[in-house]
C-alpha cells in the first residue's frame, strides 16, 4: 500500500498549459442537442433492474445477498449511500469508493473470490455487461436526485484527496502527461470530444453525477473505475488497477470538486 | 445481463408518452467478431405497440437502426392505469412481448 | 429470447396487423434498395411535396454515426406513415412507421448512419406523400 503521509508530503500544484494540440471552443448547439437526446431513457436503464436483483439474490459461496452491505450508511441502507463516496470505512481502515466497498461487500459478505471479481468487473464492449457494472449503477441510483456530498472529516479521507490531487497533476510515464494537461482549462475538445474541466468546480460538477453511465460505442454500462483505467490508459501510463490505492485517491479528489452535483443515473456517454 | 425491455408510458394530459428501450444486437451483417468471423444479421423487423389491446403503432425496421434501440411514440386518448403493450419479431423469428401500465404524469 | 405470443391485432383500416406478420409483410424491396428512386418507390411516395409541417429532430452533428437520435414530428392532419432514410446509407431506408388515429404524428428512435447525409422524413397523410430534410454531420470524438 503507498504511504499517503509521504505522498501528501510531496503535494506541489503543478500548472501545467495544455499541449497546442488542444483546440478551443465550448459545445456547439449541433452536438448538443444529440447529446440531449441520447441521454433522456438511455440503455442503461435496461440494467437497473438487473443491479437490483443482484443486489437481493443470494450468490457467491456463501449464498448471501448483499442486504448487509455497509456503504456508509448502515448495512443495506442505499439512499444517499453513494453521494458521499469515497470515505472512510473502519472495518477496513481505508478510504473506499463505491466499487471497492461493493468488492469488499462480495468478497465478504458473498464468499466471492477477490481476483475473480476484479477480472470481470469491467465487460468486454458489446457484452451483456458485468454483475458489477449493474450493482454500481443500481446503487448509484439510489442516489438519484440527491447531492454529491463528500466530506473530508476524517484524516484519511483528507490524505486521499490530497494525495489524489497529487496524481492528477503529475506527469508521468512515457508520454509525461497528467490528467491536467487535459482537464486543466475550461471549453477545450480533443476533436469533438469536450474534455471536462477537473480542476474547479464547475465543470466537474457538470459530470460528476452522471456516472455509471452508458457508453455508446461499448454498448454496455460503465463505471468510474472504468473511466479512470481508461484515461490511464489513454496517457499511455501503466494499468490503474481495480479499486487501488490510486483510483481511490483520484476519485477522491474528482468527486470533492463535484460537490453539489446531481447524481442522474445512468449518464450516457458517447 | 439486463432488462430486454423497458418501458415507460406517462400521460401528459390526454396523451401517453411512451418510451421503450429494447436489448438488441441489431447485427448489420458486415461486423467482424474477435475471431474475425463475420456475425450474422440479426436485427428485429417489426415492433407492435398496442394500447388496450387495440394497435397503436405498427413499425418496419432496417438493420440501419442502432443496437439496443429506443422507440418513442405519443399514444392520444389516453388514460392512467390503462396497458401499453410492445411486441417485437426479429428476423430469426424471435419475438418478445412486454407491457406497461401508463402512470400519471408526476 | 423471449417467448411470449404475439398479439392478435385488426386495427381501424385493416392496416395493422400481429407482429408475425408484420415480419412477413416486410418491405424487403424498399429495404433492400439501395437507390433512393427505388425506396421511394416501393413506399409509392414517388413524387413527395415538400413540408414545413414535418420538423426533423435529430443532432446537426452526431458524435458516434452507429447511435444517431432522429424525431419525427408530422402536423399534418391524418398522419398515416413515417419512414426515415438516410439518404447516403448503403441502404437507404431505415425505419417505417405505421400509426392509427390512436397515436400522434411523433415517432423517434437511433439510427446507424454510415457516412454525413441528409436524413428524409417521408410522410403519409390521407393517401398523400410529403418530405422534410435535415442534414446530420458524422464525425470522430476523443481520443479513441
Amino acid at each position: 500500500m503507498s504511504s499517503t503521509r509521504g505522498i501528501a508530503a510531496l503535494v506541489v500544484a503543478f500548472l501545467v498549459a495544455p499541449g497546442a494540440a488542444l483546440a478551443q471552443g465550448k459545445t456547439d448547439p449541433g452536438i448538443a442537442i444529440g447529446r440531449q437526446m441520447l441521454a433522456e431513457d438511455n440503455p442503461g436503464e435496461l440494467w437497473i433492474e438487473q443491479g437490483k436483483a443482484l443486489f437481493h439474490q443470494k450468490r457467491g459461496p456463501k449464498n448471501a445477498s448483499l442486504e448487509q452491505c455497509d456503504f456508509g450508511l448502515g448495512p443495506g441502507k442505499l439512499e444517499g449511500a453513494s453521494a458521499r463516496l469515497p470515505r472512510y470505512f473502519s472495518d477496513t481502515g481505508q478510504v473506499q469508493d463505491l466499487e471497492s466497498r461493493l468488492l469488499t461487500c462480495m468478497v465478504q459478505l458473498q464468499g466471492f473470490n477477490r481476483d475473480d471479481v476484479v477480472r470481470r468487473a469491467i465487460s468486454p464492449a458489446g457484452s451483456n455487461g458485468s454483475d458489477v457494472e449493474a450493482l454500481a449503477l443500481y446503487i448509484t441510483s439510489r442516489s438519484n436526485g440527491m447531492k454529491i456530498s463528500v466530506a473530508l472529516d476524517h484524516p484519511k479521507e483528507q490524505e486521499m484527496y490530497k494525495a489524489g490531487e497529487y496524481l492528477f497533476f503529475r506527469r508521468s510515464g512515457q508520454t509525461d502527461f497528467s490528467c491536467v494537461q487535459c482537464h486543466g482549462e475550461a471549453d477545450k475538445r480533443i476533436r469533438l470530444q469536450d474534455l471536462v474541466h477537473m480542476t474547479g468546480k464547475n465543470g466537474t460538477q457538470e459530470i460528476a453525477g452522471t456516472w455509471p453511465a452508458y457508453r455508446g460505442a461499448h454498448y454496455v454500462v460503465r463505471t468510474m473505475q472504468w473511466r479512470l483505467y481508461d484515461c490511464f490508459w489513454q496517457m499511455r501510463l501503466p494499468e490503474l488497477v481495480y479499486a487501488s490505492d490510486a483510483s481511490i485517491a483520484l476519485l477522491t479528489y474528482l468527486n470533492y470538486q463535484g460537490n453539489g452535483a446531481t447524481i442522474q443515473v445512468p449518464g450516457f456517454k458517447r | 445481463m439486463a432488462d430486454p425491455m423497458r418501458i415507460r408510458a406517462t400521460l401528459q394530459g390526454d396523451v401517453a408518452d411512451v418510451r421503450i428501450i429494447m436489448m438488441h444486437p441489431m447485427e448489420t451483417g458486415n461486423r467482424k467478431d474477435a475471431k474475425g468471423d463475420v456475425v450474422p444479421l440479426h436485427f428485429i423487423q417489426s415492433v407492435v405497440v398496442t394500447h388496450n389491446g387495440r394497435p397503436v403503432m405498427d413499425a418496419q425496421w432496417s438493420q440501419a437502426v442502432s443496437r439496443n434501440p429506443r422507440l418513442f411514440l405519443r399514444v392520444k386518448g389516453a388514460k392512467a392505469g390503462e396497458r401499453v403493450s410492445v411486441t417485437w419479431v426479429d428476423n430469426k423469428g424471435d419475438k418478445r412481448t412486454d407491457e406497461a401500465v401508463i402512470m400519471p404524469s408526476s | 429470447m423471449g417467448s411470449v405470443a404475439a398479439l392478435a391485432a385488426t386495427g381501424a383500416g385493416g392496416l395493422l396487423r400481429s407482429a408475425e406478420s408484420w415480419a412477413a409483410n416486410w418491405n424487403k424491396a424498399g429495404f433492400e434498395s439501395k437507390a433512393l428512386a427505388d425506396v421511394l418507390k416501393s413506399l409509392g411516395a414517388a413524387n413527395p411535396v415538400e413540408s414545413r409541417d414535418i420538423v426533423i429532430t435529430a443532432p446537426d452533428i452526431a458524435e458516434n454515426s452507429a447511435l444517431v437520435p432522429v424525431a419525427v414530428t408530422s402536423k399534418i392532419p391524418n398522419t398515416q406513415q413515417i419512414s426515415i432514410v438516410a439518404e447516403k446509407n448503403p441502404f437507404p431506408l431505415a425505419a417505417t412507421f405505421e400509426m392509427t388515429s390512436g397515436a400522434e404524428g411523433y415517432v423517434r428512435t437511433d439510427l446507424k448512419m454510415g457516412q454525413t447525409s441528409d436524413i428524409w422524413a417521408i410522410v403519409k397523410a390521407d393517401g398523400k406523400f410529403y418530405v422534410a430534410k435535415s442534414e446530420v454531420k458524422i464525425t470522430v470524438g476523443g481520443c479513441g
